[in-house]
């Protein structure tokens, strides 16, 4: 079933996303559906983060710097998108199964997987600012990239920058 | 070196044993050998086949007439999955290959079909994978003197007796935990061997650096960006375009200590000019990609440099994209050849830039001759001056709108050709002196890039941009195979091909000129007209370099398969294009359907009589 799911996502989001669309989907940290916000930050039920997406396919602020963080820090393995690439997994499939936890402590502590076969190495990024003081918005994408509520490339339309964010990035970034 | 040297103390008498045979190799051994053994084209003694990269051969057993023959005469599994560029040597009855990391070395013995003579592997901390940008590849090993020199992933150049695959002497280059990493091929003239490094999407500051193969012992080291002094340049003997640099060539080009986390790797292809007594090799992207955050023209990332391989002297210096705002990285390989312009012989030097221009100067003076665009769909500059009077002479007339500089920060540039991983990236052109064409393997591919604020942080990524890939307007290939006039600067024939061509050419006396592509297809074309006279599909994508040698009076070509590297990232998926209308997205395959991973050298030749 998960894996019609997922056909069925990969097809959507080769598409336009139409508007209003609900999604009946679970991933690994359940159902994303967006309860409440901190100005301009989702939440789910569960209080993982979650995308927002609008009914004209604005994305929320989170999930369009999530996309630009993840170009920047994690395409050049994880292949465009969240895709894959020779190898490293596609992370929308990943995150089918990661819950939110599970994501964060790999991003942090990184993950081996060495033998006589294969040498894949996931660094830790514990202390990488430009992954770590935007995880939560990485995990936002990926996880709407997992759920196929949005398409491949850059979202076209986003959600204006709240105020608190600069203020929060300056903090951060140092 | 303190690091070698304990290592080699650590392994005790046997080794001690192996360090006194690999010193005698050493003192029989002279860098004029090399110079008279590329001349026969039985061997293939380096990475670039013969010291002008060139990379043509002399062989003509196989040609036009009979190419369509070709067999295979036997294959080898290297055991491991990643991206393999670079391609083996030949040196009498023994070819050597390496492989991506965990970078191991095997001698093969031609007598016996590829029995393997002896296996290197060196131990090396599995942190230094991510730390490589774009796969984890290596593009081979170096012979001279009697040894094997390898520069492995974690920066380590080692030395091992070709005879036995005992490890000589090892030496560290520079520091993996801060993100350099060893990926390309060394070269050894007389008695010194080349290295450089990788790591411009992580702040390294670059450098080339001449080591004794003797003894590992560093001679000079060349940086790419800061005072004179470290980059072996004189402020009235070097010159760019003509005239002295003057001091403080680079420093005056970069804000505040930026140039020390400045970028200008050197991970490309190094050549030699012996009459000249020069060596040529490119600089990579200035660090990082935000232009924004490195005001300047970012000195001298981006640049051909030539050098005295005696002392690192800069000779000659020329910046192509200065402050780069689109990662076109200046590394590809330079070729030297001696062609007519203008009734008038003249020693050529010609590179294909990542930024889609061809270039062709004075290899002597470095005075440009002529630039042009070697793909139509080139954008982000309308041309390079020319006029010697211009204040922007030698400096390629950006076009605003392309411009990620004026676009500025967490703005989308859109529809910039090429895109980041050039028209061209590593795969090395051929030349052939017999159509004096030079034969170009090209990406077809364009980009959105959109800069932002990166923070620096040592050993991490320090990227600082956001780019989306897809197709040239207009077709659905990704890539071109063409012929190229350098003393014109026009395109004499082109073959599309659905992906980008991330593999070596090679040319031969036959009339035949090699290429691999990514859906792994050794291809045989016609040197005049670019007519396809022979194909195989080997194991895996090819993004490894052709080359030819002869054993026992048959002549072979071989070609590692491999698929990764760059081409493993941005196609593996696919590509879209986001300005498409609807009815062309998915139009592009992905090359996920067309092959899978693994190393594998594949040996061709002609039916036995």
């Amino acid at each position: 079933m998960r894996r019609i799911l997922r056909k069925a996502a990969v097809v959507v989001s080769a598409l336009t996303v139409p508007a209003g669309t609900v999604y009946a989907v679970t991933d690994g940290s359940g159902d994303p559906a967006a309860v409440k916000s901190d100005d301009g930050k989702w939440a789910d039920k569960d209080g993982n983060p979650t995308f927002k997406i609008e009914d004209d396919g604005t994305v929320g602020w989170y999930t369009y710097v999530g996309y630009l963080r993840y170009s920047s820090e994690c395409m050049h393995c994880h292949g465009p998108d969240g895709m894959g690439s020779s190898y490293a997994p596609a992370l929308i499939h990943s995150l089918q199964r990661l819950t939110y936890a599970e994501f964060f402590a790999t991003v942090a502590g990184g993950k081996k997987d060495v033998s006589a076969s294969q040498n894949l190495v996931m660094p830790a990024e514990g202390i990488n600012k430009n992954v770590m003081c935007f995880i939560d918005d990485i995990y936002t994408y990926l996880r709407a990239r997992s759920d196929g509520a949005i398409g491949r490339g850059r979202p076209e339309k986003h959600a204006p920058k709240p105020v608190s964010y600069e203020k929060a990035e300056d903090e951060c970034m140092g | 070196m303190k690091q070698g040297l304990a290592r080699q103390l650590a392994a005790g008498t046997i080794l001690s044993s192996l360090l006194l045979v690999g010193t005698a190799n050493a003192q029989t051994g002279n860098g004029d050998d090399i110079l008279k053994m590329e001349k026969n084209a039985a061997n293939v003694v380096m990475p670039t086949i013969t010291y002008d990269n060139q990379r043509y051969s002399a062989l003509d057993q196989i040609n036009a007439s009979n190419v369509a023959k070709l067999q295979v005469a036997w294959t080898f599994s290297t055991g491991v999955l990643r991206g393999h560029e670079g391609g083996p040597l030949v040196v009498g009855d023994v070819m050597y290959l390496d492989t991506p990391f965990p970078n191991a070395v095997f001698a093969l013995d031609l007598n016996h079909e590829g029995r393997i003579l002896w296996k290197y592997e060196p131990k090396q901390d599995p942190n230094v994978i991510p730390v490589m940008c774009c796969d984890t590849v290596n593009r081979g090993v170096a012979y001279g003197n009697g040894k094997i020199f390898l520069h492995q992933a974690d920066t380590t150049l080692v030395a091992l007796d070709a005879k036995t695959g005992a490890l000589v002497w090892s030496v560290k280059t520079d520091d993996s935990a801060k993100g350099a990493t060893g990926t390309e091929a060394p070269m050894v003239v007389k008695d010194k061997v080349y290295v450089g490094v990788s790591g411009g999407e992580f702040g390294v500051r670059g450098w080339l650096a001449a080591y004794s193969t003797s003894d590992g012992k560093q001679v000079w080291r060349g940086y790419s960006e800061g005072p004179d002094a470290d980059l072996l340049v004189d402020p009235q003997k070097t010159t760019s375009l003509g005239k002295p640099v003057g001091a403080d060539s680079s420093l005056k080009t970069w804000e505040g200590d930026q140039w020390k986390i400045g970028g200008g790797a050197t991970w490309g292809w190094y050549s030699y000019d012996p009459q000249l007594n020069l060596i040529y090799y490119g600089t990579g992207n200035p660090s990082t990609w935000n232009p924004k955050q490195r005001p300047g023209d970012n000195k001298w990332s981006m640049t051909i440099f030539a050098r005295n391989p005696d002392t690192g002297e800069a000779k000659w210096v020329y910046q192509m994209t200065p402050h780069d705002e689109w990662d076109y990285d200046g590394v590809n390989e330079m070729i030297l050849a001696d062609q007519e312009i203008g009734g008038q012989m003249r020693h050529l030097l010609v590179h294909f830039d990542r930024n889609g221009f061809g270039y062709t100067l004075d290899r002597a003076t470095g005075e440009l001759l002529v630039a042009q665009k070697y793909d139509p769909a080139v954008n982000w500059a309308t041309k390079v001056d020319m006029d010697r009077s211009s204040a922007t002479y030698g400096r390629p007339e950006v076009v605003t709108k392309y411009s990620t500089q004026a676009t500025g920060e967490d703005s989308n540039t859109q529809g910039v050709c090429p895109a980041a991983l050039g028209t061209k990236d590593e795969q090395p052109a051929a030349f052939s002196p017999d159509t004096g064409l030079f034969y170009v393997p090209t990406n077809h591919v364009c980009m959105d890039y959109e800069p932002f604020r990166v923070s620096y942080t040592a050993g991490q990524p320090y990227v600082g941009a956001t780019l989306t890939m897809y197709p040239a307007p207009g077709g659905n290939n990704m890539g071109n195979f063409i012929a190229w006039d350098a003393r014109t600067g026009k395109i004499e024939w082109s073959d599309p091909e659905q992906f980008s061509v991330w593999s070596g050419a090679l040319a031969t006396k036959g009339g035949v000129i090699f290429y691999g592509t990514l859906e792994g297809y050794l291809k045989a074309v016609d040197a005049k007209t670019g007519k396809e006279l022979y194909k195989f599909k080997t194991p895996s994508g090819i993004i490894g370099n052709v080359m030819t040698f002869e054993h026992a009076g048959r002549q072979y070509v071989a070609v590692m398969s491999g698929v990764g590297g760059w081409a493993g990232i941005g196609l593996a998926a696919g590509l879209t294009d986001p300005h498409a209308g609807l009815g062309a997205v998915g139009g592009y395959a992905a090359l996920n359907d067309y092959t899978s991973l693994g190393g594998s050298l594949t040996v061709f030749s002609l039916p036995p009589n």
